[in-house]
C-alpha cells in the first residue's frame, strides 16, 4: 500500500542550523563578518588583500578563503599580516557553514573586529548556502559585462551590497555603468552599489567606509 | 553543481524518514523549489537520479517538483503580490520592490511511501 506522508522539512536544515549558531557566536563576540562572492577572476583576493592591509593598522582583521585546490590565495592574503586560513573544498563548488565552523574552531573571535570569508569563485552555488555572515557582498568586474545581474539574479538578490571592481578598466572595455546599475537594481531593488579599483585605489575608501559603517551597526 | 549535494541531502532525509515510519520504499519525493532558491529543477532531477542509487529504499523514487514563484510585499499597491523574475516587479502594478516574502523555498513537502 502506498501512502502520502507529510514531511515539510527544509533540505538545507543542517546547514541553516550551523549558520544560525555561527551568526550568534559572531554577534556575541562582536566581530563583523562579511563574505565575498563572485565569478572566478573578478578580483576577490586582490580586493581582500588590499582591504586587510588598509584595515590592519586600526582593526583586528582575519580571513578565511575557500578554493577547490591550492593555498595560493591564502599565501597572497597572508602578506597583509592578518591571520588567514585556507579552506580547500576538493570537488565542492561552494563553502558550507560546517566548513566555516571547523576552520575557526581554535580562533578567539572576541579578539577580532572583522572576519572576511572569501567564497569559491562561483556565481551560482554559493547563493544557496548561508554561512552565518552578517553581510554578503557580491563582486562583479567591469570587464565582465553589464548583464551579470540578470544572468545570476539569485546571488545578487541574496547579497547585501555589490562592488563593481576593476573600474580602472571601464573605459578600455566600454563598460556601461548606467546599465550595470539598472540591472542590479532590477534584480535587487535598493541594493548598495560601489565602484572601486583595487589597483589604483579609486573609490577604495568608499568600500572601507561601507565596511566600518556596517560594523558600527551591530 | 551544488544540486548533487542537495540531492544527496534529500536522499538521506527521505531514507531516514521511511525507516522511521516503518516503510520499505519511497515512490516519490514531493519538493518545493522557490525561483530564488538558486536550485534548478532540471539539474536537481539528474543529480537525484545519481544520488538515489546510494539508498535501496529510494532506488526507484522520482522527484515531484512544485516551483514556487517569487512573491513580494508591493509598496505601491500595498499588498502581497507575485513578482516577475529575474527583475523583481509586482505583477499587478509593475512597481520594483525589494521586500521578498516567498520564493526562497527548498523544502521536502511529502513522501509517497510503500509500507
Amino acid at each position: 500500500m502506498t501512502r502520502l506522508v507529510e514531511v515539510r522539512t527544509r533540505v538545507l536544515k543542517q546547514n541553516d542550523t550551523v549558520a544560525r549558531r555561527l551568526r550568534s557566536r559572531f554577534e556575541d563576540a562582536g566581530v563583523s563578518v562579511a563574505s565575498l562572492v563572485s565569478s572566478p577572476g573578478a578580483g576577490k583576493t586582490a580586493l581582500l588583500e588590499r582591504t586587510l592591509t588598509e584595515l590592519i593598522g586600526d582593526f583586528r582583521v582575519a580571513a578565511l578563503v575557500g578554493d577547490l585546490a591550492t593555498d595560493n590565495d591564502a599565501k597572497r592574503l597572508a602578506r597583509s599580516g592578518a591571520p588567514i586560513r585556507q579552506i580547500t573544498t576538493g570537488t565542492v563548488c561552494h563553502l558550507e557553514a560546517a566548513m566555516i565552523e571547523e576552520a575557526i574552531a581554535d580562533w578567539l573571535l572576541e579578539e577580532l573586529d572583522f572576519l572576511f570569508i572569501e567564497n569559491v569563485g562561483n556565481l551560482v552555488c554559493p547563493a544557496t548556502f548561508d554561512l552565518g555572515e552578517a553581510r554578503r557582498v557580491v563582486l562583479c568586474a567591469a570587464t565582465e559585462g553589464e548583464d551579470k545581474p540578470l544572468k545570476y539574479p539569485t546571488i545578487f538578490n541574496t547579497a547585501d551590497a555589490a562592488v563593481i571592481t576593476k573600474i580602472d578598466l571601464a573605459q578600455a572595455v566600454e563598460f556601461d555603468a548606467a546599465a550595470m546599475h539598472r540591472n542590479i537594481q532590477a534584480v535587487r531593488p535598493g541594493m548598495t552599489v560601489l565602484e572601486v579599483s583595487t589597483k589604483t585605489g579609486q573609490h577604495f575608501s568608499d568600500w572601507l567606509q561601507w565596511l566600518t559603517s556596517q560594523a558600527a551597526e551591530h | 553543481m551544488h544540486e548533487l549535494s542537495i540531492a544527496m541531502s534529500i536522499v538521506e532525509m527521505a531514507a531516514e524518514e521511511v525507516a522511521e515510519r516503518g516503510g520499505t520504499r519511497v515512490h516519490a519525493v514531493h519538493l518545493k523549489i522557490g525561483q530564488l532558491s538558486g536550485v534548478v529543477g532540471a539539474a536537481l532531477r539528474s543529480a537525484f537520479e545519481m544520488a538515489r542509487e546510494s539508498e535501496t529504499a529510494l532506488a526507484a523514487a522520482v522527484l515531484r517538483i512544485e516551483e514556487v514563484p517569487v512573491t513580494v510585499r508591493c509598496i505601491r499597491c500595498d499588498g502581497d503580490r507575485v513578482a516577475s523574475f529575474p527583475e523583481l516587479r509586482c505583477r499587478v502594478c509593475g512597481a520594483s520592490t525589494p521586500h521578498v516574502l516567498g520564493g526562497r523555498e527548498l523544502e521536502v513537502v511529502a513522501l509517497e511511501i510503500e509500507s
